[in-house]
């Protein structure tokens, strides 16, 4: 099938990137776009980079070549910090929540910011504690006693403080039971609901192709495949191909 | 290493080797006591470019095993009739092997930043017994002797000339760069270099760091020991200032300016150091706080030129 | 037993001194307690060794001499040199020691070791190798159990622990303790979460540098200000450092008053320069038997 449309005005587009570990070449010129309230899955073995993308995108990694483009505007080789003030969020693969503050120190990590009012910040506050009951009863408590999908949720509540335009989800469903996989898949959608754009990088299948518009698919360091979630099927040849043992 | 570069090796060490035999000859009193105090400081910091350039190591306590290597030698100096320069050598080697094995056992268990700290606390541990047990050390004043004669006493012997004093000291410390430089090249050496590439590496493999470390202090400690009696015999006193931890800092700052690693790099890092310092004397004036541009210039070395002036060089010709 | 009995009357004969030596050394322990918090608050935030803390120190009581000289308020004289050291600080910070970051910790050591160096004869340039005086704000003594002892010092206490305190306050609440806080524990999260990192070393830098200036105005007066005062303070400082544990704030704290405590004592038996062998001893044997620290849990 060819190539779906992408996003006149991308949101965030990634231009042919390579990133390097030391000596390792570990993107190979990567290409993607994330359109505005768009959710896009990226798919890949373990290994391929999808990880790194993500921290390139973020600034945590600086790439060697090519550009990372945020509403028009290049951003590659911006510190980390600026670039999460211009609306960009991370959640990365082993959560990283900090484990000696409390859930609500965490979540000011994100809340204190430059030109939120108090009462936007309670009204944020509100909001989220409402999706996340859970992590409301543990406000005081350390982040490091939470349980694992405790743990993810703070994670996530987190980078939806900084009122993000995009939040890179780093396989979030990853170790957690069940319950917790349908729950993140709520959130999911209600992000999307919110307008907020998600890159989600994920080993589960069904659910980013439920949850996702677009799909990419990686492969040793680059985009291989770029497809419409909705017209591909879960046992379709190419999540074969590139998902396969 | 190739053939090419060993014998380029060999050549440029004759020269710089025969300039330094010419030297006292042409020169005045003055600079020849100069070149051979760069000589004496270059030994110090060689021995300490053996823990910082090679084994990772920094070390703020070569102050105690230079001053203990002075105040060994004092005290054969003294001691025993007639003045005997071998005992002297052979006191200061054993105090300042005395303290570098004291340094050895507390502080290689600690990594990097607690080894820097302790091994300066134990230099001014040494500072305050030596500046306080007033009876045996002379405390503040520090201790007079008079120079021994080169020779075996009983048999022959003959008295220091100021070119003798030069030559016997390039002597001491030719000898001692070769030797470092062969155990910097041999196994051993690579086994240091490896420990401060990743020392949780070279652990891993089967080394026992710990007992590779402490042969690398003592070591340092001989050479700077050896410097500490070198300086005794020349100026003929020992005295506490010697043993304050300002002294590694200095020979600190030698390996730094000269190029860490390198063994010869500290030498030309003395030079330059003791030379700018020289400078500043002559044209602003005895008042003028040398220190101040000198350590300015350490700084930005720092940042700029980590690998030194050597290390600068080496690129420099390698373009 | 007789052992006993002696020492006993040994106390008992000694008692007043025994007394004054408690709360000096309890002085004596607060101020180094205000030094080493700067310093280990550096470490544990930032991992720099800074071999400047004691010149901070020093300039800290400079800028008190020039202060009080002309404005005549040594209250003025404390809260201007903590500000000024502060800034210079974080302008040091800025210049030295941001390029450093990432690289070998070696680096930061051999350049805070330069900027000593370049403090130290600036002082001895600009003020001359007279020590200088700086007279106590309040003087007059109060009533120790029967025995006079100063106003002054128990006011130094009472300031540093304030100090501590206030400082101890700000790290656990406020926006930019949590900053802190969660840039010591994930320096790659922090910044993914918009906390502008370089911008808190910077101003944890310039705080570690106000306190030590503090300590410096505070304690002038009972010492010559003088440009090496800041040598044996920041040794003292280093050890209690690592005898407390470092980068723990809490132990710091203990570490400084036990060993000056035991500074205090000894000083009644031998002369005060070697009473400092006293730390030395201290730091050996935390060195040999709990070298995290003597006030840490024992790591398992």
């Amino acid at each position: 099938m060819s190539s779906p449309p992408t996003p006149a005005e991308p949101l965030v587009a990634v231009e042919d990137v390579h990133t390097f570990y030391g000596k390792s070449h570990i993107l190979h010129g990567v290409c993607l776009t994330v359109g505005r309230g768009e959710v896009v899955g990226l798919l890949g073995r373990n290994g391929v980079g999808k990880s790194t993308t993500l921290k390139t995108i973020m600034g945590l990694v600086g790439p060697s070549q090519g550009k990372v483009v945020f509403e028009g505007q290049a951003i590659t080789g911006l510190p980390a910090h600026k670039i999460a003030r211009m609306g960009i969020a991370y959640v990365p693969e082993d959560r990283r929540i900090f484990r000696l503050l409390t859930v609500m120190e965490n979540l000011r990590t994100g809340l204190d910011r430059q030109g939120v009012t108090e009462a936007r910040k309670q009204e944020l506050l509100d909001k989220l504690f409402a999706y996340f009951p859970r992590l409301a009863e543990r406000r005081s408590q350390a982040g490091g006693t939470l349980s694992g999908g405790e743990q993810q949720m703070l994670a996530i509540a987190r980078a939806m403080m900084l009122e993000p335009k995009i939040i890179l989800l780093d396989e979030p469903t990853e170790g957690l039971m069940p319950r917790m996989v349908s729950q993140i898949r709520e959130i999911v959608e209600v992000l999307h609901r919110e307008g907020v754009a998600i890159l989600l990088v994920e080993q589960n299948v069904p659910l980013t192709l439920e949850a996702s518009q677009r799909v990419y698919f990686m492969e040793k360091g680059m985009v291989r495949h770029h497809a419409v979630a909705s017209e591909l099927k879960v046992d379709d040849p190419v999540i074969h191909q590139y998902l396969g043992v | 290493m190739s053939k090419r570069s060993n014998k380029s090796f060999w050549i440029a060490f004759s020269m710089v080797s025969a300039a330094l035999i010419i030297a006292p000859l042409v020169l005045p009193e003055f600079w020849r006591r100069f070149l051979t105090e760069i000589l004496i400081w270059g030994l110090l910091a060689m021995s300490s470019d053996l823990l910082i350039g090679y084994t990772g190591m920094v070390s703020f306590g070569h102050s105690a095993f230079f001053g203990l290597g002075m105040y060994g030698a004092a005290a054969a100096l003294l001691t025993v009739k007639p003045a005997n320069l071998w005992l002297a050598i052979l006191y200061g080697l054993c105090g300042s092997a005395v303290v570098a094995g004291f340094v050895a056992f507390f502080a290689t268990r600690l990594r990097d930043i607690y080894f820097a700290i302790t091994t300066l606390i134990f230099s001014q541990i040494f500072y305050v017994i030596i500046f306080t047990w007033t009876d045996v050390t002379g405390g503040e004043n520090g201790l007079n002797f008079t120079r021994p004669q080169l020779g075996i006493p009983g048999i022959y012997t003959v008295p220091f000339t100021p070119e003798l004093l030069h030559w016997f000291v390039l002597a001491v410390v030719t000898a001692a760069y070769l030797i470092l430089r062969r155990i910097t090249h041999s196994p051993f050496g690579m086994v240091l270099q490896s420990i401060r590439e990743n020392e949780a590496r070279t652990r891993a493999i089967g080394y026992p760091v710990e007992r590779y470390k402490i042969v690398a202090v003592m070591l340092s400690g001989l050479f700077a020991g050896l410097a500490g009696v070198l300086y005794a015999i020349q100026n003929r006193f020992a005295a506490p200032d010697f043993v304050y931890f300002v002294v590694s800092g200095e020979a600190v700052i030698y390996n730094v300016m000269g190029g860490i690693g390198t063994l010869v790099g500290p030498i030309v890092g003395a030079g330059f150091f003791l030379g700018l310092r020289e400078l500043s004397g002559r044209i602003f004036g005895d008042q003028f706080p040398y220190l101040i541009p000198v350590g300015l210039i350490f700084i930005a070395m720092v940042i700029f030129l980590p690998q030194g002036l050597l290390g600068f060089a080496r690129r420099w010709l390698n373009r | 037993m007789d052992a006993i009995g002696l020492v006993w009357d040994w106390l008992a004969t000694h008692r007043d001194i025994i007394i004054i030596q408690t709360v000096n050394g309890i002085v004596t322990g607060m101020i180094l307690a205000l030094i080493a918090s700067g310093l280990t608050l550096i470490f544990g935030i930032m991992d720099v060794v800074n071999f400047a803390h004691g010149e901070l120190f020093m300039l800290g009581a400079y800028v008190g001499v020039v202060v009080l000289a002309f404005s005549g308020s040594f209250w003025l004289a404390l809260v201007l040199s903590t500000l000024v050291v502060a800034l210079i600080g974080a302008a040091l910070q800025i210049t030295t020691l941001r390029p450093l970051i990432g690289r070998d910790p070696l680096n930061t050591i051999l350049a805070t070791f330069g900027i000593s160096l370049v403090l130290q004869n600036y002082a001895l340039w600009q003020f001359g190798p007279v020590p200088r005086k700086l007279d106590e704000p309040i003087t007059g003594q109060f009533v120790l159990f029967y025995l006079a002892y100063p106003w002054y010092r128990l006011l130094i206490a009472l300031l540093s622990g304030a100090i501590i305190g206030g400082l101890y306050l700000f790290l656990k609440h406020g926006t930019y303790g949590i900053w802190i806080r969660a840039t010591t524990q994930d320096r790659v999260m922090a910044q993914a979460m918009g906390i502008p990192v370089p911008w808190v070393y910077t101003g944890v830098f310039a705080i570690g540098a106000g306190m030590a200036a503090a300590s410096g105005v505070l304690f002038g007066p009972l010492i010559g200000i003088n440009h090496a005062m800041g040598l044996d303070w920041v040794l003292k400082a280093f050890i209690v450092v690592v005898v407390g544990g470092m980068g723990n704030l809490g132990g710091s704290i203990a570490a400084s008053i036990f060993v000056s405590l035991l500074e205090a004592y000894a000083a009644i038996v031998v002369s005060p320069a070697q009473a400092v062998i006293v730390s030395f001893v201290v730091l050996i044997l935390t060195l040999l038997f709990r070298p995290t620290g003597l006030f840490v849990p024992t790591p398992k």
